[in-house]
């Protein structure tokens, strides 16, 4: 049985729209506006138990509205999701027993009081015994390097640490189904690699399913294998990461060490070019054109040496995001210009 | 079951003294700020000097003295806490735990009475200090009944007010009912001046409606006057009940339109 197994999801609202300034107000007043945002529309996936999955899409493109609906936090307009075999919206002791939500920007820890103390309210609401409580801290503490941070008061936690805090709190019930929104939003490298790390392990440790939001793909390439692509609510993507890249991005990167230093123009004649700095050049070229780009580079330009590469992953999608590339099916032929960079979600 | 129930709750206060102890100069600043009964007190006692009312000077004295006392044990913010969780979405992490909310309100509300405690003690023994021709002591069989009505003050008042907060699933202004509410209870529940000064007719709309049994039957029994003590009872019974049943309905339809913003 799946996981998490999601049929014609859809979530629509409606929204009051104002007009700015007086006028606006005085209308608005009188008389309502309403539009309808389709933030979800008819999704459909499957997460097998122990998958790892990254659920990526641009600010507003309907990640974080599916993560609600699938805890049960909001009702679907339409369609069906079943979360541990459960109906999340019913929200029923067995399915809140099995599953949890980490939000990077929301906390549930008492933030004047030790971690402690919040761990404890979470041990008695999920009806862990005690000595169980005690010893599935302390091995969480203890995956997480957090031994020593519990007795202080949560105010007084860096924000790696309280992060860390966090998700103990939020895993000490031992959920088998872990939806992750953003959890290392605003960390330091070193503690999104440490939560990175836990998480891994946690999900080997305990054959638990992830689904995972984030907005940093270091993140995503490090834990998923498997990604799910939403963009203006529809799902348009959902395999493997480098599927997603040879999909929406099909170029490569060539990477030269020159013999003389060349103007930009010269290059340009052999694809874009993302960098040209002394000596070393990076030219974006189409995969189609790759081996007869290769080969006259190597003859004409005569380089020292010639490297071929795939782009990075977080440079393609932040681009497609950008872009808004994804509207369009099948992807764009031509290679995007990835020297405008930019966020990935 | 009753082993885990009685595990959680006492989690849940122990983590509310915790946590109200941390806000504990706050909480006395509540307190302090709550003292219009003694501010009636000294205005009521110098109008029944010269006044023909049915109080004497001795008795406005210890009323108020008993209204600061009870409305100490009654007052409820729920419904300010509420609102804020629903419009910042953070009702999400109480909805994603196996707990229903209102024991983490519940805890909370009466934890901060025993915090509150100490310094309501130094205030009605300072009231005592200024007049001390006021001073007595209930009868122990009014005060035990006393501390019935109040606790049942206390859980009408409360399930009344968390009826009222699920509004905030529909308004994000849900809050300002329970001002217009305490604008009604301030003059109907004897707050601002003891029933017994109203028009007769006056006194019997004002026993329709839940606000003298909140404060006024209690501060009497405190007084030793005669009080309907069964009937005050089941009234508060009757509409704490009452907003329970309606909040059930209101929190049901409300989580349906729950959008849990700001997650």
């Amino acid at each position: 049985m799946s996981a998490i197994r999601v049929r014609g999801l859809s979530k629509s609202y409606r929204v009051a729209v104002k007009q700015p300034g007086l006028r606006g107000a005085l209308r608005h007043l009188f008389q309502r506006e309403q539009r309808e945002i389709h933030a979800v529309r008819a999704v459909d996936f499957e997460i097998q138990p122990g998958e790892m999955v990254g659920f990526l899409g641009a600010n507003g493109a309907g990640k974080t509205t599916t993560l609600k609906m699938l805890t049960g936090l909001i009702r679907p307009s339409s369609g069906h999701a079943s979360v541990a075999g459960q109906v999340p919206f019913e929200r029923k002791r067995a399915f809140l027993q099995d599953i949890t939500l980490v939000m990077g920007q929301k906390q549930q820890l008492i933030w004047d009081l030790p971690a402690l103390d919040s761990l404890a309210v979470n041990a008695a609401v999920y009806e862990i015994p005690a000595h169980e409580a005690r010893t599935r801290i302390a091995e969480l503490a203890e995956m997480l390097g957090i031994t020593g941070q519990l007795s202080q008061a949560v105010r007084k936690l860096s924000l790696g640490e309280r992060m860390k805090c966090e998700l103990l709190a939020a895993l000490l019930h031992r959920p088998r189904i872990l939806l992750l929104d953003e959890p290392t939003l605003g960390l330091d490298v070193n503690a999104q690699e440490a939560v990175r790390r836990f998480l891994r392990e946690y999900n080997q440790r305990y054959s638990a399913t992830v689904l995972l939001t984030s907005h940093y793909m270091a993140d995503i390439v490090a834990l998923c294998p498997r990604v799910l692509l939403i963009h203006e609510g529809q799902l348009m993507y959902d395999g493997s990461l480098s599927g997603l890249v040879e999909r929406f991005a099909p170029y490569r990167e060539l990477r030269l060490e020159l013999a003389q230093p060349l103007e930009l123009s010269e290059l340009q004649r052999f694809g874009e070019v993302e960098t040209l700095d002394g000596l070393s050049a990076v030219l974006i070229v189409e995969r189609s054109l790759l081996m007869s780009t290769v080969a006259r580079v190597l003859s004409e330009l005569k380089p020292r040496d010639l490297a071929v590469s795939e782009p990075p992953v977080e440079r393609v999608v932040g681009k497609l995001f950008m872009a808004g590339s994804l509207a369009a099916q099948p992807p764009p032929a031509a290679p995007p210009d990835v020297t405008a960079g930019g966020p990935p979600c | 079951m009753l082993r885990r129930a009685w595990r959680k709750a006492l989690a849940l206060c122990q983590l509310s003294l915790a946590n109200m102890l941390e806000y504990r100069a706050e909480i006395y600043l509540w307190v302090l700020a709550s003292a219009l009964p003694l501010i009636l007190l000294g205005v009521w006692s110098r109008a029944a000097e010269g006044g023909a009312f049915p109080l004497t000077r001795v008795d406005f004295i210890r009323y108020f003295i008993s209204v600061f006392l009870v409305r100490q044990f009654s007052f409820i913010w729920v419904i300010w806490e509420f609102e804020e969780l629903v419009v910042s979405g953070n009702l999400s992490q109480m909805l994603l735990q196996p707990l229903n909310p209102i024991w983490r309100f519940l805890s909370s509300h009466l934890m901060e009475r025993v915090v509150r405690l100490p310094l309501v003690a130094g205030v009605v023994a300072l009231c005592f200090a200024l007049y001390p021709e006021a001073l007595w002591l209930p009868r122990a069989g009014d005060l035990l009944r006393a501390v019935g009505l109040l606790g049942l003050a206390f859980i009408a008042r409360f399930f009344l007010q968390y009826m009222m907060s699920m509004l905030s699933f529909w308004s994000e202004r849900a809050a300002a009912i329970e001002e217009l509410w305490f604008v009604v209870h301030l003059f109907l529940s004897g707050l601002i001046a003891p029933l017994d000064v109203y028009p007769e007719s006056v006194r019997r709309v004002t026993e329709l409606t839940p606000f003298p049994y909140l404060i006024y039957h209690p501060v009497n029994l405190l007084l030793g006057r005669p009080v309907p003590f069964t009937r005050a009872a089941l009234v508060l019974a009757g509409w704490g009940l009452g907003a329970l049943v309606l909040q059930r309905l209101l929190w049901k339809r409300g989580l349906e339109r729950y959008s849990a913003m700001g997650v």
